[in-house]
């Protein structure tokens, strides 16, 4: 009876095969994760509400119970004003991870660009080209360390720069939206200013007008959505290549019996890129050979696995809630982490088993974890001792058992991509996306990005919100873990056109695409600005964000970069769906509302908390009808047949 | 099921860019990689290479790095699972045929075979281009088809034609059918007259020479459009834009036909088949659908026009044979006639006059004298056509206009052949058109059709006469002659400075977004085809139109021809590209041109003077440059000192450059033109008080550099080295 319960328990867990295998056997083996830590644990109905106070030791106050509108802290701050500072501080974290890993990113390329990080090269010349351009860069006769050396600079400089100029890639949003900024004071100045000056306000007795913080908030996360991140992709895409089109597999049947299993956690792209690099050196598959091993597989999780998914095709063991299951099939040889999203019940759980866990970043450590250094300057050298720690732990394993379950996948779209795949070499553009939208066969778009959250069925938001759109012609595109949730449910290659409404499947059919398509990690979010906002310069469906029939959703949300995301889409005009948990300033209702129609009076999007994934594809499709039928195209028209007149009025 | 085409078309791509391959190394095996290619008359080069890539191809070892280019550009067949995205893929294996097959085509000029053969046109040179430009232009071509493969039978192709040539269309042939037959070869079975006068173009037998169609689209872009060779992306999108073709596949598609649809696609031209092929109806790289199949033959005409996005409204004219512009070029031999008016041989005249309202009776057509049946085969009779018109807005000075309208009228009847105005008409009809029951009423049906349709707005009521009886034709044709003369004499009188307002010319601009033509008594459009006075009733006729009437206000410069209000509008309709013109100066902001100009005007600084030369002359010319050279740089609406493009009629206007000497500066043009305007030429050196100036004049008899020309202006002693320094 016990037995039964706990498996009926288990299949609440996750709809994903792989997983509840793998708990299952951790069950019997006794091993504690967050799926079972999350039925001892209940969230603290305070802090999860935003009513709880604690930046200053008058308190911690409890701004909660009947009577909490008339309540106040010691110093007399206002439920609102202490939801939004927490909301505040959450978002800053979460633009500061984003940020800090482009930060980094451009001091590799600078690194690069003065040729002293030798294992790195320029990958993408004409992906730097381009970013020069957008920075106003000029190329003229310039070697291309020179225009990357003035690049990172740039890049650098927007990190600290104290002048009250907007951040250089500000000026790619659609003009209005960038008139808007300017009218409301949201366009950020520096990247780090903003994040400090929002720790500054939200100390305590300092901003108390809890609309004034939130425009700050949004200010601080444009900081990262137009700074931080977006430098972060592009930087990358210099380094390490623009992605294209390449099959990969997902979930952890990608794991392999026979060769050393190297998983590869966190965010970063420099130190894995480098050990996707080392793992094809014929020394270290040789070495491998040599003890035992058929070969070297490497498999990612997290966004790290997007990172190098996107631009080496390495196959994806699984998202956030595989890294404690990926060592309890017992043939991961090292599982390597740098930054964010990677939690201490690793160490906990690799003592059961023989997998090596090795953290990798100066910025994050794990109490008796193994730590290897990273260093840009001679990253090859790490990455050949880190392989080989892994090869020199396949002789250590004991019982393995991985799961069968995998599925093919494309990843791979980077909005240059799109652009190329929609007309080709001589004929890239945004055009045929525009036009299909506005003639109805695709409703909309939807962007499904960020988490999972063990507090929910793992996976079933994500996967049932993704079908329901694509049956009602709603073009959708995913990144972070939501993507390798599509992936691992076969969402991602071509064939599940056949899934998607006529309209869709009609397009999708075109270009040979599947309706759902992969963009990248949680920092490529950016990519998704950058496609809105050359849909908008394509024209035909309005002149700003905030008029396109497209959504941001994220179902199973977990953390603060998921916050942060979502302000900086809604400042940037979108309306954006948080499902799974509720808002984390839920205790607040004026706020919660504020959120809501507020925002969308103010910037035109919103940020909206729905538990439920049917009423978010619902709320979805409304959305998009309603900003058909402002942009006119919620009917069909008529073909328009051009007489000599009417081409006489065309421009080109 | 796009997947199917991508995979066809891939495949294809593969095949023709290897043919390429082999076929120039074969060249350069027998001649070595210096060995001179072009295609004839073009200033162009390859054009859809050159357009595309910037590239000029002029020697075989050109071409190695544009084979590289397109291998470069070959992509993987998709697979059967898990494919990785194809429409990118596709449309670059689409370019990739086309630099392959432009290649192929003209390495045939190199080492054979002669894409000239039989039926085979091979490649349109820029004079073609040019002169069916303008029909292009305003509309009376409104785009062309580009046919592939061969009809089930003869009787489909031949019914197919002529449906697109009711429609105005050009169609462009190419490619055949699995068991070796084209559609071009249908046609010329029954009879049907092909070439560019007919719009029936056979290019080749083989799918390659649809690279003809292209070349043409291409260089559209280049000459009237004004985009730098190189600049792809606008190439491209002018074509999807402005040039309204389309791929019509009428019998099975194969894998080479598929390569080359794509490479159409990239210009916006999408692909109607009869077949059932896969379709590929989203929109995007082309205005509407990409591929639509299944078509019937008898929808597939009226179901390509649509997917083009295009609109082509035919006026319908009770006559037994068809009708279209398209049968304007069909000849009409002597064996093949059944009665003949005029040539010298009998009387004939047309005359147009206007009449009060009340005096007009609308579709009254009478035949006074004998008809059609009253004679026998090869018959001749005199030829009167009265035609008297009524209307609130219509004037006396449209007269001539509508008038001269009569020529096009008649002959776009199938079957009937008209040349010349006024009293030197000549005009057969065939046995066929007889046969099929033409009747002399006929042509009075199809004037008062067209009038009332092209001239509605001006025109309330038509009524024709047909008149065959001698004495009653003889008698009418000395009225009007008369009135001719009257006419004459009223538009002779007509000054640049009599008028204060002049007319716009924007008819282009579907073209040419940028160009302008002012159009002045004393300057006619540099087409040719429209005067002062075309731009005054055309805007009676549409008020909305491209010809508007601009005020002069006040003269800048009268010597040079500037006037402030001409200034103001031309800033305003050249996208600001314009902001003054001289309209008599050829060295100081001359007026732009679109690229359809009958002539270019260009200075020669040794000689002091200017040459003309004639699109219709295709050889070197004292500049350096061939008129297909000239031509690129003068068209696309820019303002280049020391040329400009002008119609014929300017060359003897009293404002030909005037603002540097005039007629006196001309020192060279082509001997077939100076026969062609002689008598308007020795008119205007009697004005200019050189009596013998034509004989000063250099042609390419005597001179084809400049220091020839030097040379004979010396000798002749031409009045151009007496005048103070052009430049």
């Amino acid at each position: 009876m016990a037995d039964k319960a706990e498996k009926k328990k288990a299949v609440e867990k996750s709809i994903d095969p792989a997983v509840l295998e793998v708990l299952e056997k951790a069950t019997a083996a006794g091993i504690s994760t967050m799926f079972s830590r999350v039925d001892e644990m209940k969230p603290c109905p305070i802090g999860a509400a935003g009513e709880c106070c604690k930046i200053c030791s008058m308190g911690p106050c409890r701004i909660t119970g009947k009577d909490k509108e008339n309540k106040t802290g010691i110093c007399g701050a206002t439920l609102d004003t202490v939801a939004a500072r927490n909301f505040a501080r959450a978002v800053c974290a979460g633009a500061s991870s984003h940020s800090d890993h482009g930060r980094d990113i451009a001091l590799t390329l600078l690194a690069v660009a003065k040729g002293e990080a030798k294992d790195y090269q320029i990958k993408d010349e004409i992906k730097l080209h381009e970013v020069a351009r957008l920075m106003n860069i000029s190329t003229e006769g310039k070697t291309k360390e020179k225009i990357a050396e003035e690049v990172a600079l740039k890049a650098l400089n927007n990190f600290g720069k104290q002048d009250s100029e907007p951040l250089t890639y500000v000026s790619r949003a659609p003009k209005k939206r960038q008139e808007l900024w300017k009218k409301l004071g949201l366009a950020p100045r520096g990247i780090d200013r903003e994040v400090v000056e929002t720790l500054h306000r939200t100390h305590a007795g300092t901003d108390q007008d809890a609309e004034h913080i939130l425009d700050q908030v949004m200010r601080t996360a444009l900081g990262s959505g137009w700074g931080g991140s977006m430098l972060a992709t592009d930087l990358s895409d210099i380094l390490f290549g623009t992605p294209h089109p390449l099959r990969a597999k997902a979930n952890l049947g990608v794991l392999k019996k026979d060769e050393v299993n190297i998983i590869l956690h966190g965010h970063e792209p420099t130190l894995s890129e480098m050990i996707v690099a080392a793992s094809r050196e014929q020394d270290m598959i040789d070495y491998a050979k040599s003890k035992g091993a058929k070969g070297i597989n490497l498999a990612g999780i997290c966004c790290t696995a997007n990172e190098i998914l996107m631009r080496q095709g390495v196959s994806v063991a699984g998202n956030v809630l595989h890294q404690e299951l990926a060592i309890i099939t017992g043939a991961v040889d090292a599982m390597v982490v740098d930054v964010q999203c990677v939690f201490q019940s690793l160490a906990k759980i690799a003592e059961s088993y023989h997998t090596l866990l090795i953290t990798t970043s100066a910025k994050a450590k794990i109490k008796g974890v193994t730590h290897v250094q990273f260093d840009e300057h001679r990253p090859m050298e790490i990455a050949k001792e880190i392989v080989k720690m892994a090869i020199d732990n396949f002789s250590n394993r004991k019982e393995v058992s991985i799961p069968s379950f995998s599925n093919d996948l494309i990843a791979g779209f980077s909005h240059e991509y799109i652009r190329y795949m929609l007309g080709g070499k001589y004929r890239a553009s945004f055009r045929p996306l525009n036009d299909n939208i506005i003639n109805g066969r695709i409703l909309g778009a939807a962007a499904i990005v960020g988490c999972n959250n063990p507090r929910v069925v793992h996976d079933k938001a994500i996967i049932h919100i993704a079908k329901e759109l694509i049956k009602n012609n709603v073009l959708v595109v995913v990144t972070g873990c939501s993507a390798h949730a599509s992936g691992k449910a076969g969402l991602l290659a071509p064939e599940t056109m056949e899934h998607a409404g006529e309209g869709l499947k009609e397009v999708c059919e075109a270009v040979g695409i599947s309706p759902i398509i992969h963009v990248g990690s949680c920092v490529d979010n950016s990519r998704i600005l950058t496609i809105l906002s050359e849909v908008v310069e394509e024209g035909g469906l309005g002149d700003d964000i905030s008029d396109l029939p497209a959504v941001g959703i994220c179902p199973e949300w977990y953390c603060e970069k998921a916050l942060e995301i979502a302000v900086y889409c809604v400042a940037s005009g979108a309306y954006v769906l948080f499902g799974g948990v509720d808002s984390p300033v839920s205790g607040c209702e004026p706020l919660v509302k504020y959120m809501i129609d507020g925002w969308e009076a103010k910037v035109g999007g919103k940020l909206e908390f729905e538990p439920d994934a049917q009423k978010i594809v619902e709320k979805t499709l409304e959305h998009i009808q309603k900003k058909r039928k402002a942009l006119k195209i919620d009917k069909a028209k008529e073909r328009i047949l051009y007489d000599m007149e009417s081409r006489r009025e065309l421009s080109v | 099921m796009s997947k199917i085409i991508a995979t066809s078309a891939i495949k294809g791509a593969h095949t023709i860019v290897g043919k390429a391959e082999a076929k120039l190394k074969e060249a350069i095996d027998a001649k070595g990689p210096n060995e001179t290619v072009e295609f004839p008359n073009t200033g162009y080069y390859l054009p859809v290479i050159y357009g595309i890539t910037g590239i000029k191809i002029e020697k075989l070892s050109d071409m190695e790095q544009i084979i590289k280019m397109a291998k470069d550009l070959l992509p993987e067949v998709p697979s059967e699972h898990l494919w990785l995205p194809y429409l990118g893929n596709t449309l670059d294996a689409g370019i990739a045929t086309l630099f392959a097959e432009e290649i192929i085509e003209a390495l045939n000029y190199v080492i054979g075979p002669s894409p000239v053969y039989d039926i085979w046109l091979g490649a349109a040179d820029d004079v073609i281009m040019r002169e069916r430009g303008i029909e292009f232009v305003d509309g009376s071509a409104p785009g062309f088809a580009a046919v592939v493969g061969a009809a089930p039978d003869n009787e489909t192709a031949v019914k197919l034609a002529r449906q697109m040539q009711e429609k105005s269309l050009y169609v462009f042939l190419a490619g055949q059918s699995p068991e070796g037959k084209t559609m071009a070869e249908q046609l010329a079975e029954e009879g049907v007259q092909l070439g560019w006068d007919t719009r029936l173009v056979p290019f080749s037998k083989d799918i390659y020479g649809h690279i003809y169609s292209l070349g043409f689209a291409t260089r559209a872009a280049m000459a009237f459009g004004g985009v730098t060779p190189g600049d792809y992306k606008r190439i491209l999108l002018y074509n999807k834009n402005r040039i309204f073709a389309f791929v019509m596949a009428i019998d099975e598609v194969d894998e080479e036909k598929y390569a080359t649809a794509a490479g159409a696609i990239s210009y916006g031209f999408p692909a109607i088949a009869h077949t059932s092929i896969p379709q590929i109806l989203p929109t995007g790289v082309c205005t509407y659908e990409h591929v639509v199949s299944n078509v019937s033959f008898d929808e597939i005409v009226q179901k390509s026009i649509e997917v083009r996005g295009l609109k082509i409204v035919i006026t319908e004219i009770p006559i037994p044979v068809a009708y279209g512009p398209a049968f304007e070029g069909e000849r009409i031999r002597k064996e093949d006639t059944y009665l003949e008016f005029g040539g010298q041989k009998t009387v004939a005249f047309e005359w147009l006059t206007m009449k009060e309202i009340k005096e007009v009776e609308d579709g009254k057509i009478e035949v006074i004298g004998k008809n059609i049946d009253d004679v026998e085969e090869h018959s001749r009779l005199p030829l009167g056509v009265v035609v008297s018109v009524a209307g609130r807005k219509m004037q006396e000075d449209f007269e001539s206009i509508l008038e001269r309208q009569l020529h096009h009228f008649i002959n776009g009847a199938e079957g009937v052949w008209h040349m010349g105005q006024r009293d030197i008409i000549w005009v057969r009809i065939s046995k066929a058109a007889k046969e099929k029951g033409f009747k002399l009423e006929h042509f009075g049906e199809i004037i008062h059709a067209k009038i009332l349709a092209d001239y509605g707005s001006i025109v309330d009521k038509v009524q024709v006469t047909i008149y065959t009886d001698e004495a009653k034709v003889k008698e009418l044709e000395e009225k009007a002659r008369a009135a001719y003369r009257v006419r004459d004499d009223r538009v002779a009188g007509m000054t640049d400075e009599s008028i204060d307002i002049y007319y716009s010319c924007t008819l282009c601009q579907s073209f040419a977004p940028n160009h302008v033509c002012v159009i002045t008594p004393q300057r006619l459009g540099l087409c040719g085809a429209y005067n002062w006075l075309d731009g005054k009733a055309a805007y009676e006729i549409n008020p909305t139109g491209a010809n508007q009437p601009i005020v002069k206000g006040e003269t800048l410069d009268s010597v040079k021809g500037q006037w402030k209000g001409i200034n103001e509008f031309l800033y305003a309709k050249s996208n600001q590209n314009i902001g003054k013109m001289n309209a008599y100066s050829i060295l100081e902001d001359p007026m732009t041109s679109c690229g359809c100009f009958e002539c270019i005007v260009a200075i020669l600084p040794l000689a002091n003077g200017v040459m003309v030369v004639d699109r219709e002359f295709a050889d070197m010319t004292p500049c350096g440059m061939k008129f297909s050279t000239l031509a690129g740089t003068v068209g696309g609406g820019a303002q280049v000192s020391g040329f400009i493009g002008v119609g014929k009629q300017y060359l003897v206007s009293e404002k030909f450059i005037s603002a540097e000497g005039g007629l006196k500066r001309l020192v060279w043009m082509p001997k077939a033109l100076k026969e062609q305007i002689r008598s308007y030429l020795q008119k205007r050196a009697e004005a200019i008080g050189e009596p013998d100036f034509i004989d000063k004049i250099a042609d390419e008899t005597v001179a084809t550099t400049e220091e020839e020309v030097l040379a004979f202006m010396e000798k002749a002693g031409h009045p151009a080295l007496a005048m103070e320094p052009m430049i």
